[in-house]
């Protein structure tokens, strides 16, 4: 377990994508079966512990460690895995022998929900800090250090000398600890043979574009079509089985049993998930997430939050890979394909015609539609191709709105900017107050949050544990989508995605705009 | 007939200077010039310069000298560990610290009432200074910069080896790490002799002048270089040492493919690092982990506890469990920063 600790925790912090190879490959090269098997499963996401759930973690910490220190502890350091890990105290007695990465993933897959603490105590008591940690990064299910499925195969391929689409290409048909896979990289077998299994075709992503990009488009090679405010997915159906893949190549099917059903066969679609009303207007981003929060769907769910998907793109169709297709030959597949088998719950995403980018900047702002995000442009040469290419696809979202707003309050981050201020609460004046209008926690560089932080330490007025009031002095320019009305809000309004545009050190506060001048923006 | 010791707030008590010793009419460490100042370490946020009258350990002295030469203070007294001075009707005492060379604590005894300064300090030993003496007391002063149960400081050479194997894995790479002017260059210096790194290690500008002065007061370690000058290539997979600061800095473009270390209390927090753009986190503090707080308070046996620069709510919250007597102590000036 300390080899597969230092792992990551050397991933998360080494921020180069050489360096985090080279460090894996290190790792594959001097590690053995099946440990290394287990540890590229944790890489990929592909090792899940069912009963493991994060109270577990809080309730045995809270059964050694005094409540109010374990607050405080975590108030600072942000993240629940971390604080048990560093917190743990040592007891008389508890140093076991480290327990191996194997025999934890062996014991915990078979325990049960109630076994799961049990197993825990006495690894964590005999792991170091580092060591708990991973366990407990393990054990909750959410390594978050910067390593991709695709980042961990590509340390894979080049450590093995092939290519990584290869490896992509027999993914789905193996299983962890991956033995067949080793074996091969290191010569000793002939590639594992997948037979007709279905495979996940890495995503074609496309880049963003600002307005003042498009000059050097030309607009007769680009089509255009809406930009949905949802999830992109991937419908995979082979034989009788059928697979719905998120953008990173996880299946979600299980959540999304109403999108299983009328999914046809011999087919791998491209498109967005949404949440439908019953004219084919979309739901809210809400919607869409009381049904991503759930893994196991109730029929209230179901029928409260029919899922959907809208369709972009065809990749295969029966044994014929479409992807090495251009763009507009795909799309008249995609249509004839639609045409033939019209569901309820998949429709075609329609094209924007248009001749001058002029045009498509107004239909563009036009469209206050509910569940447009703004438009992709596609080359209509473009094949399918899997990562982010440059050139062949871009995404031209909405402009967004914008506000001066008075930093109120700020409270430390959780997760990646903990122990800093980094969660502002910001205001709007009305009748000479300032009333608290959003909260916002992105859109600032690094230095520009420590710069945020210590201005935050150094005028604050008031604490109440992990928020500080501030002496009203920085206007903050919000960027937003929109802004709706809302009774949870004192303001009466709630912006979708508030994020700081501009910190303004140079106005004064008293010119930041008026609640007034938000209630105008209302959609 | 017995005559009971004053209570300990009616003869020591913080002014807007620090904290101030009334019947011996001096402050420690205050964080402006004033007539009378006892010392208890030459970190820039505990030593300043401008006083009239110091008195501090001859280490910290020779510290103040280096740093700022004749602003250093009026007249500088020497005093060495164990000795004591009258000043006023108070004795004065200064005991090791563990925390940096010529670090002390400050015994205090008015009619039989006696405080404790520990000023910044860590019981683990320190091949650069002299290792913590836990003196009994009825109040305790304590610093809290790492008051918080998260903070168990692993063992040093564990986090050196880390170093070591980072040079095996990235050989290519210069190895930068930041590291406090005073203290914490000369132990990581140490701790790298230690471990047997016997290469050069090389040196910001910022950072010679402390390190020499160690090496003149009997600290031996090892063979330094200063980086100026030094051939950009030659500098791929070595040591070179600079202030935090520096390693985010623009100063920092003239080393090759730099890999950034930090040794720090601080990087126990993997965010903390991570923000700072660190990417070979070395917790190797200079101050006490919450185990080595917690138990010297117990050690020291005071009946008050007094909790200043740092996360007090937490060490008042254990000691007052515990049955000390516990209070934060506001005092202005101290840095977060060890």
């Amino acid at each position: 377990m300390n080899r597969f600790a230092a792992l990551i925790d050397a991933l998360l912090f080494t921020p180069s994508r050489n360096g985090k190879l080279r460090l894996m490959q290190e790792y594959f090269a001097t590690v053995s079966d099946p440990e290394r098997g287990w540890a590229l499963a944790a890489l990929t996401g592909e090792l899940v512990f069912e009963t493991a759930k994060p109270n577990q973690v809080r309730s045995l910490a809270a059964a050694r460690v005094d409540p109010e220190l374990l607050g405080w502890s975590y108030d600072f350091v942000g993240d629940l895995a971390e604080t048990v890990s560093l917190i743990w105290p040592a007891t008389a007695g508890g140093e076991g022998p480290v327990p191996s990465l194997v025999e934890i993933v062996e014991q915990l897959k078979r325990a049960s929900r109630s076994e799961v603490g049990q197993l825990l105590e006495p690894w964590l008591d005999a792991l170091d800090a580092t060591g708990r940690w991973a366990l407990l990064k393990l054990v909750t299910g959410s390594l978050r250090i910067g390593v991709s499925a695709r980042l961990a195969k590509t340390a894979l391929a080049e450590w093995g000398a092939v290519d990584v689409d290869r490896i992509e290409e027999i993914w789905h048909g193996l299983a962890p600890p991956y033995r067949p896979l080793f074996d091969w990289l290191e010569g000793r077998r002939p590639a594992p043979q997948t037979g007709d299994q279905p495979t996940f075709c890495p995503l074609m992503l496309a880049q963003p574009i600002e307005d003042s990009d498009l000059d050097g488009l030309d607009p007769r090679d680009y089509v255009a079509e809406w930009k949905w405010d949802g999830i992109r997915v991937q419908l995979v159906a082979r034989g009788t089985e059928k697979w719905l893949y998120s953008r990173s190549g996880d299946d979600i099917g299980a959540a999304f049993p109403d999108v299983l059903e009328v999914m046809p066969a011999e087919v791998t679609l491209d498109g967005e998930l949404l949440v439908l009303r019953p004219h084919g207007e979309v739901a809210s981003f809400n919607d869409l997430q009381q049904r991503l929060n759930r893994k196991n769907p109730n029929p209230k769910l179901l029928r409260d939050y029919p899922a959907a998907v809208r369709l972009y793109d065809i990749l295969r169709e029966g044994r014929e890979d479409l992807r090495g297709l251009s763009f507009t030959d795909r799309r008249r597949r995609l249509e004839a394909w639609c045409a033939r088998e019209p569901r309820r719950g998949l429709d075609l995403s329609p094209l924007v015609p248009f001749t001058a980018w002029e045009e498509l900047r107004e239909l563009r702002d036009g469209a206050r539609e509910r569940g447009i995000e703004g438009l992709m442009l596609k080359r209509e040469d473009s094949p399918y191709v899997s990562g982010r290419p440059k050139g062949p696809w871009f995404k031209w979202k909405r402009g967004a709105l914008t506000l001066d707003t008075v930093l109120m309050y700020a409270q430390r981050g959780h997760g990646k900017r903990s122990s800093f201020y980094s969660d502002y609460t910001f205001g709007a004046w009305r009748d000479g107050e300032l009333v608290p209008v959003g909260k916002a926690y992105s859109g600032f560089t690094d230095e520009e949050l420590q710069r945020l932080d210590r201005w935050v330490r150094n005028n604050t007025v008031q604490r109440w544990g992990p928020v500080r009031e501030v002496t009203p002095q920085i206007v903050l320019e919000i960027a937003f989508d929109s802004v709706h009305r809302s009774t949870r809000h004192k303001s009466g309004v709630a912006m979708r995605f508030p994020r700081i545009h501009r910190i303004r050190w140079d106005k004064p506060f008293r010119e930041a705009d008026t609640l007034d001048a938000l209630e105008k923006l209302v959609t | 007939m017995l005559i009971a010791a004053p209570r300990p707030e009616t003869w020591i008590r913080t002014s807007s200077a620090g904290l101030y010793c009334e019947p011996g009419d001096f402050h420690i460490d205050p964080i402006h010039a004033v007539p009378r100042a006892v010392i208890t370490h030459g970190h820039g946020d505990h030593a300043r310069s401008g006083n009239e009258r110091v008195l501090a350990t001859p280490g910290t002295i020779a510290i103040m000298r280096a740093r700022y030469g004749e602003a250093a203070g009026g007249s500088l007294q020497p005093l060495a560990y164990g000795e004591t001075v009258a000043a006023g009707d108070v004795a004065v005492r200064l005991v090791p610290a563990g925390h940096v060379l010529g670090s002390a604590q400050i015994v205090l005894e008015y009619r039989g009432s006696r405080v404790v300064v520990s000023g910044d300090y860590k019981r683990r030993p320190d091949p650069t200074c002299a290792v913590f003496e836990p003196c009994y007391c009825d109040v305790f002063i304590t610093e809290a910069t790492f008051g918080l149960p998260v903070f168990r400081h692993p063992p040093d050479t564990q986090e050196i080896d880390k170093l070591l194997h980072s040079l095996v894995l990235f050989p290519d790479r210069c190895h930068l790490v930041g590291v406090y002017a005073l203290g914490k260059c000369q132990r990581v210096l140490a701790l790298l002799r230690r471990a047997g790194y016997e290469q050069p290690v090389y040196l910001h500008g910022a950072l010679i002048g402390l390190t020499e002065l160690y090496e003149t007061l009997g600290v031996p370690l090892g063979p330094v270089l200063p980086l100026s000058g030094v051939a950009r290539d030659a500098l791929r997979g070595r040591i070179v040492l600079a202030p935090p600061a520096a390693t985010a800095d623009r100063w920092s473009r003239r080393l090759p493919d730099p890999l950034v270390a930090m040794a720090s209390g601080w990087m126990r927090v993997r965010q903390r690092a991570k923000v700072r753009g660190v990417e070979l986190p070395l917790v190797i503090s200079d101050h006490a982990d919450w185990d080595e707080l917690t138990a010297t308070i117990d050690e020291v046996a005071a009946e008050e506890v007094w909790v200043t620069h740092g996360r007090e709510e937490a060490l008042v919250y254990f000691a007052s469990k515990k049955g000390y007597r516990a209070r934060a102590l506001a005092l202005a000036g101290f840095e977060e920063e060890e």
